[in-house]
C-alpha cells in the first residue's frame, strides 16, 4: 500500500484504469441514479396497468442499481486503502500512516463516504428482494422496489447535488489531514455500518407499507413478509447502538454509557419505534388485526430513520457526528424528508380506510398487551423525540438557545419504562383473544419472589439506595426470570419428566427462543444500567509516583508515566499496579495520546473488568510538577449492559434462523402445535422444513 | 354497543391516557430541566439567578489556572466583549484549550463567578459548536473565528 503520488499526473500503464477509478465510482453513482429513476416508474406503471413485463423490470433493475451502487462504493474504498490525495475526501479524512482498518472505516467516518454507505445498504436491501423475493406475488414485488427506488433516488441524486465524495484536488497534496482520532477505534469501525443496516433496514418495512397502502390490501401474510426484514433491521440497529454506547464508554473518558446526546436519540426514536413494529406486526400475522396502526408504524419508523438521518447530517447539532455544516446539505435533506414522510402519510390518510378491519380481542389478551406494549413504546418515542426537537424549534423560532439534558430524560422516558417492562413479562403468557389474568399473575408469583429477593439482596450489598435504583434491580429480575418462566411453561419444565422437556425445547421454535433470549437480554441489560448509573463511585485527584488511589476496596500504586510511540500518534503512558485486599490484580496503563497530524489530544482509559463491575481509570493532564490528575470510576453491573445487548442481538439472530422464515412455499405455512407466539415467516426461499 | 365499538372505545381510552401522562410528564420535566444556554454577554444583560444555566464563548488566553489541589481550575470565558469567570473541578476534556470554544454547564454564583459542573469542548480541530460561533457573531466578532471554522 502507502501513499502514492496524483494518479492524475503520473497517468499508468496504457489499459490501466487505476488512476481513473474515482471518475468510474461517480459515473456508477450517475449510472444508479438513472436506473433508480426507472425502478422507480415502470414497475409501478405496470402493477397499475397488470403489465407483467414492465412489473418484471423491477428485480434486474434492482440488481443492476446495487451492483453501480456497490461499484462506487468499492471505487472510493479503493481510493482511501491506496492513500490517493487527489481525491479531496481521502485528503481530508486519511493520511498515509494511518492503520489500515481506520482507512477503510474512514470511508465511512465522513459525510460524503457516510452517504454512500447509506445507499450502498438502501440498495442492498432492495436487491435482497429482488434476488430472495421469489415467492411475493409479482404486483406487490414491483411495488416494494419501485417504493424502495424512489428513497434510493432521493438520495442519490443528495450525493451528487451535494456531497460528492470524489471530488478530486489538484495539486494533490504530499499526504492527507487524517481522520479525527475519536474515530479511530475498532468499536467505532463497526458502529456506523451496523447502525445503517438498522436505520437503512427499516425502509424493507416502510417500502411494503406503501406498495401495500397502493394495493389497499394487509393480510397476514404481508405481515409474515414484513416481519424478518423488520427483525434483521431491528437485531443490526439494536448492535450498532451497543457499539456507539461502549464506544462512547471507553473513549470519551466520562466512564458515561448514554448521554441523552440528540445524536443519540436520534438512533433510539427508530429503535423504539422499530421496537413496537417487531410487536405489532405479530398481531397482524397471527390475528390479521392492528393492520392500519402497523402500517402508520411502518411508515413512522422509516420517517423516525430519515430524522434521524437529517439530524446527524445537516449539521443542525453540536456533536461529534455533526461532519458537515453546509447549508445546502440541511435544506436538501429537510426537502427529501418533506416529501418521504409527507407523501407518505398523505397517501395513509386517503388509503388506510380502505384497509377492512380485522378480529376481535378482549382488552385482556395477548393482543390486548401488544396493544399496551405499542402504546408505550411509541409515547415513550414521542417524548423522545419532543426532547430531542424542541431546543431547534425554539431556536429556529428566535425564543432562546436551551438544551435538554439528561434529566429531562429521566423524569419521562424512564417511567414510561416501568410499565413496560412489567407487562412485557405478562404479555407473553396470555391468551390470544381473551385471556385469564389471575391464572397468569398466579404463575408469575415464582417470578415475584425472586425479583423481592434481589432487591433484598441489592439492599444487603449496597446498604439501601435511591428508590429508583431498588425499581430498576426489581425490573431486571422480573424481566429476566419472566422470560425464563414463559419458557419453562413451553417445555412443561419440572412438570414432566427432565428428558422429556429437554426435547420440548430443542423442538421450540427458533421464534421462541428468540423472545425469550431478546427479554432476558434486556432483563440483563436494565440490572447494567441500573448498577452503573445508581452505584457508581468516581474519584478525582492529583497523583504523584509512588502515591496511591483508593476507591471502592481497590488499591491503585502510580508507579509514573513514560512516553511511547504509536503509529500516528506520540502518548503518555502511566502505569498504575491494582491490588485488592492485598492481593495483585495487575496493571492498569491509561495513556494521554498525541495524535501528530490533527494536532488532537485524546485520552484513552484503561479499564479492569470482573465480570460484575469494572475499574475505570483515566489519566488527566500533569500539573508540571511531577503530579498527574487522574480520574477512576468504579462502575457496578456495567459489564451486564454490553452482555444483556449480546444476548438481545442473540435473540433477534436466533429469531431470524426461525425455519418458518425460509419457506416462501405455501404448502409450509402451516403452525406447528407448540408454538403460540408470532413468527417470522416468509421472503427467503430453499428449503421447505428440515 | 357493538363489540367492535367497545373496543375502539377501550383502545381510545387508553391512549387518551397514555398521552395524558405523557404530556403531564414532558410539561413537568420542562418546567424544571430546559437549560438556556447564555454568551458571556447575556450574562450581564440579563443575570439568570441560580437556575442552571449553559455559557459558551472562547476561553481567553492566558487565563488557565490550577488551583493547588491539582483538580480545581479556573479560566475566562470571553464572546471578545464580556467575559466570565469560571471555576470547574474536574477533569478537563481531551479538547480543552486556550484560545478556542468552550460550553460550560452549570450555575452563576452570587459573586459572579461561574461554578461549572460540566465543561464541553469541541471535538475537532475544525468545528466550534453552532451556538458559540453564533454568541461570538452576536457580540459583534463574526470574524475567522465563526466563519472560517464553521465553513470550510
Amino acid at each position: 500500500m502507502g501513499s502514492k503520488g496524483s494518479p492524475l499526473a503520473a497517468g499508468g500503464k496504457k489499459g490501466d484504469l487505476t488512476p481513473v477509478i474515482p471518475e468510474l465510482g461517480h459515473y456508477a453513482l450517475v449510472l444508479a441514479l438513472l436506473v433508480a429513476l426507472v425502478q422507480a416508474t415502470l414497475p409501478l406503471a405496470g402493477a397499475a396497468r397488470g403489465d407483467a413485463a414492465w412489473m418484471a423490470v423491477a428485480g434486474p433493475a434492482a440488481l443492476a442499481q446495487f451492483g453501480l451502487i456497490g461499484l462506487a462504493f468499492a471505487a472510493l474504498l479503493q481510493a482511501a486503502v491506496v492513500s490517493d490525495f487527489s481525491v479531496l475526501n481521502v485528503v481530508e479524512n486519511s493520511h498515509s500512516t494511518k492503520p489500515l482498518l481506520y482507512k477503510i472505516a474512514g470511508v465511512w467516518g465522513n459525510h460524503e463516504g457516510s452517504m454512500v454507505l447509506w445507499v450502498t445498504i438502501l440498495a442492498g436491501f432492495g436487491a435482497a428482494v429482488a434476488a430472495f423475493g421469489r415467492s411475493l406475488p409479482p404486483p406487490l414485488k414491483a411495488r416494494v422496489l419501485a417504493v424502495q427506488a424512489m428513497t434510493g433516488f432521493g438520495f442519490l441524486l443528495f450525493i451528487l447535488a451535494t456531497s460528492d465524495p470524489f471530488q478530486r484536488l489538484d495539486p494533490a497534496p504530499a499526504d492527507g489531514n487524517d481522520l479525527n482520532p475519536l474515530l479511530q477505534d475498532p468499536g467505532l469501525a463497526l458502529h456506523p455500518p451496523f447502525l445503517y443496516l438498522g436505520y437503512v433496514g427499516f425502509s424493507m418495512a416502510f417500502s411494503f407499507a406503501i406498495a401495500a397502502l397502493i394495493e389497499g390490501r394487509v393480510d397476514p401474510a404481508w405481515a409474515r413478509w414484513v416481519r424478518p426484514w423488520t427483525l434483521a433491521a431491528w437485531t443490526c440497529l439494536t448492535l450498532g447502538i451497543a457499539l456507539g454506547s461502549w464506544w462512547a464508554y471507553y473513549t470519551l473518558g466520562w466512564g458515561g454509557w448514554w448521554f441523552w446526546d440528540p445524536v443519540e436519540n436520534a438512533s433510539l426514536m427508530p429503535w423504539l419505534a422499530g421496537t413496537a413494529l417487531l410487536h405489532s406486526a405479530i398481531v397482524v400475522e397471527k390475528r390479521d388485526a392492528l393492520k392500519s396502526w402497523t402500517v402508520l408504524l411502518a411508515i413512522l419508523t422509516f420517517s423516525l430513520s430519515l430524522i434521524g438521518t437529517f439530524l446527524v447530517r445537516s449539521g443542525v447539532l453540536s456533536s461529534v457526528h455533526a461532519f458537515a455544516v453546509d447549508p445546502a446539505r440541511g435544506v436538501f435533506i429537510l426537502g427529501l424528508l418533506t416529501v418521504a414522510i409527507g407523501g407518505s402519510l398523505l397517501l395513509y390518510a386517503l388509503r388506510a380506510p380502505a384497509l377492512k378491519a380485522g378480529g376481535l380481542f378482549a382488552p385482556v389478551s395477548r393482543e390486548g398487551a401488544l396493544v399496551l406494549n405499542n402504546l408505550l413504546l411509541s409515547t415513550a418515542t414521542a417524548t423522545v423525540l419532543i426532547g430531542t426537537l424542541y431546543p431547534l424549534f425554539l431556536d429556529v423560532l428566535g425564543a432562546g438557545k436551551v438544551s435538554v439534558g439528561p434529566p429531562f430524560f429521566d423524569r419521562t422516558f424512564v417511567p414510561l419504562m416501568v410499565p413496560l417492562v412489567t407487562a412485557m413479562v405478562i404479555g407473553p403468557l396470555l391468551t390470544w383473544k381473551r385471556a385469564d389474568l389471575a391464572g397468569v399473575l398466579g404463575r408469575l408469583a415464582l417470578v415475584a419472589g425472586l425479583a423481592t429477593v434481589a432487591v433484598l439482596a441489592a439492599l444487603w450489598s449496597h446498604g439501601g439506595g435511591p428508590v429508583m435504583a431498588l425499581v430498576g434491580v426489581a425490573l431486571a429480575a422480573w424481566a429476566f426470570f419472566g422470560a425464563w418462566v414463559e419458557w419453562a411453561g413451553r417445555i412443561a419444565l419440572f412438570r414432566v419428566p427432565l428428558a422429556t422437556s429437554v426435547q420440548r425445547a430443542l423442538g421450540l421454535p427458533c421464534a421462541v427462543w428468540g423472545m425469550t433470549l431478546a427479554h432476558a437480554g434486556l432483563g440483563i441489560a436494565i440490572a447494567g444500567m441500573t448498577g452503573s448509573a445508581f452505584w457508581v463511585s468516581e474519584r478525582i485527584q492529583l497523583v504523584h509516583p509512588g502515591e496511591t488511589v483508593e476507591i471502592a476496596g481497590y488499591r491503585l500504586a502510580f508507579r509514573g508515566v513514560e512516553p511511547v510511540t504509536g503509529p500516528n500518534y506520540d502518548a503518555e503512558r502511566a502505569t498504575f499496579a491494582v491490588t485488592r485486599d492485598g492481593r495483585g490484580i495487575g496493571l492498569l496503563t491509561p495513556e494521554q495520546r498525541h495524535y501528530t497530524v490533527t494536532g488532537m489530544a485524546l485520552s484513552h482509559a484503561a479499564i479492569h473488568t470482573t465480570g460484575t463491575a469494572d475499574l475505570y481509570l483515566a489519566l488527566g493532564d500533569d500539573d508540571g510538577a511531577g503530579g498527574w490528575t487522574v480520574r477512576l470510576y468504579h462502575h457496578p453491573l456495567v459489564p451486564w449492559l454490553w452482555l444483556g445487548c449480546a444476548v438481545m442481538v442473540a435473540g433477534g439472530l436466533v429469531s431470524l434462523g426461525d425455519r418458518r422464515l425460509r419457506v416462501g412455499a405455501p404448502a409450509v405455512r402451516r403452525r406447528p402445535a407448540a408454538a403460540a407466539v408470532a413468527v417470522p415467516v416468509a421472503v427467503v426461499p430453499g428449503s421447505g422444513g428440515r | 354497543m357493538t363489540p367492535r365499538k367497545k373496543r375502539r372505545l377501550i383502545v381510545l381510552v387508553l391512549v387518551m391516557l397514555g398521552l395524558g401522562t405523557a404530556t403531564a410528564l414532558v410539561l413537568t420535566a420542562f418546567q424544571d430541566n430546559l437549560v438556556f444556554f447564555y454568551s458571556p454577554s447575556d450574562l450581564k444583560e440579563h443575570p439568570p439567578g441560580s437556575r442552571g444555566i449553559r455559557v459558551g464563548g472562547l476561553v481567553a488566553a492566558g487565563s488557565v489556572q490550577r488551583q493547588s489541589d491539582g483538580v480545581t481550575v479556573g479560566f475566562t470565558v470571553t464572546d471578545l466583549k464580556t467575559s466570565v469567570e469560571v471555576r470547574y473541578t474536574g477533569l478537563l476534556p481531551d479538547l480543552f484549550r486556550e484560545g478556542q470554544g468552550v460550553v460550560a454547564e452549570g450555575q452563576l454564583r452570587p459573586d459572579g463567578v461561574f461554578e461549572a459542573r460540566e465543561v464541553l469542548a469541541k471535538h475537532d480541530e475544525k468545528y466550534m459548536p453552532p451556538t458559540v460561533a453564533d454568541a461570538l457573531r452576536r457580540a459583534g466578532h463574526p470574524g475567522e473565528h465563526a466563519t472560517a471554522t464553521l465553513i470550510r
